[in-house]
């Protein structure tokens, strides 16, 4: 147990200095990103470069295994079902992912500057998902 | 030039260790590295007793604290948004994030990779309309 969440700590730690290393914690560069009608800027196209290269590199070969180290089993999403909520989900992050320049990682991360404008979104963010959260959950009370 | 080489070596570079903290939460805790659907389950009273989500957030804030000592201008933010837009745009992240399963994370980098439809979908869909919105707000001088 404590070595699961030893080894949680070390996976948003890493995760985290690399996001920093990687420009996605500079909103305008993300920007300059999302700008591909414009002046584009596509050195963030290889951060998904770099991280799918190790990912798709290592997970067949992580999953050979029978069991993760520190966990009873392997818990991945395996629904390839396509519905309207994935859609209008990925659209509605998009558009405001385009707007301030922020996706979720880079959002928590930069809370430690105590900057204006990673704590409004934070936690506005952070509010929304506490908000999604208890809609959620009352529906499946009901059903 | 010299910059430009930089900014994309410094992204695939950070996009390797992205990869390999996510790979590592697989190889540890069997989980995808999702940073929405972690907030999430810290979020939901349902899940809150799983510790591990806790530390891996512990963990991003102090990569937070590392990046500040070590590069300071991984939190550089030139853009200028208002306060009213950064909270719009935390709340579709938030909203769209969880309807649609997923973020950056865990759809672009460790769905991309299993080559999960849905994760593909979803990358295309908030990337498209992330383009769209930085377009618009540009052509119309909004931000």
């Amino acid at each position: 147990m404590r070595q699961q969440q030893l080894s949680a700590l070390v996976c948003g730690l890493l995760f985290a200095i690399g996001l920093g290393v990687s420009g996605m914690t500079q909103p305008q560069k993300v920007i300059g990103f999302l700008n591909i009608f414009g002046a584009w800027d596509p050195s963030l196209l290889f951060v998904m470069v770099g991280g799918v290269l190790v990912y798709g590199l290592g997970y067949p070969w992580v999953k050979k295994a029978p069991k993760p180290l520190f966990a009873p089993q392997f818990l991945v999403p395996t629904s390839r079902h396509i519905d309207k909520r994935l859609l209008v989900g990925a659209a509605l992050f998009g558009i405001g992912w385009g707007i301030a320049g922020f996706c979720p990682g880079p959002a928590l991360a930069s809370l430690v500057t105590l900057g204006r404008a990673p704590l409004i979104f934070g936690i506005f963010m952070i509010l929304t998902v506490l908000i999604f959260e208890r809609i959620q959950n009352k529906k499946e009370r009901v059903s | 030039m010299e910059t430009f080489i930089s900014s994309f070596g410094k992204a695939f570079l950070g996009g390797l260790l992205i990869g390999l903290s996510a790979l590592l939460m697989l190889v540890f805790n069997g989980r995808i590295l999702g940073v929405s659907g972690i907030l999430g389950g810290v979020l939901n009273s349902n899940s809150r007793s799983e510790l591990w989500r806790y530390f891996f957030f512990a963990g991003m804030l102090l990569g937070g604290v590392v990046l500040r000592f070590t590069l300071p201008n991984a939190f550089e933010n030139t853009l200028e948004r208002s306060d009213f837009s950064l909270v719009i745009a935390g709340v579709l992240v938030g909203w769209g994030t969880r309807l649609g399963s997923g973020c950056t994370s865990g759809h672009g980098i460790c769905g991309v990779s299993r080559l999960s439809p849905r994760s593909l979908l979803a990358t295309v869909t908030f990337m498209l309309f992330g383009f769209a919105t930085v377009w618009f707000f540009r052509k119309w001088g909004l931000i």
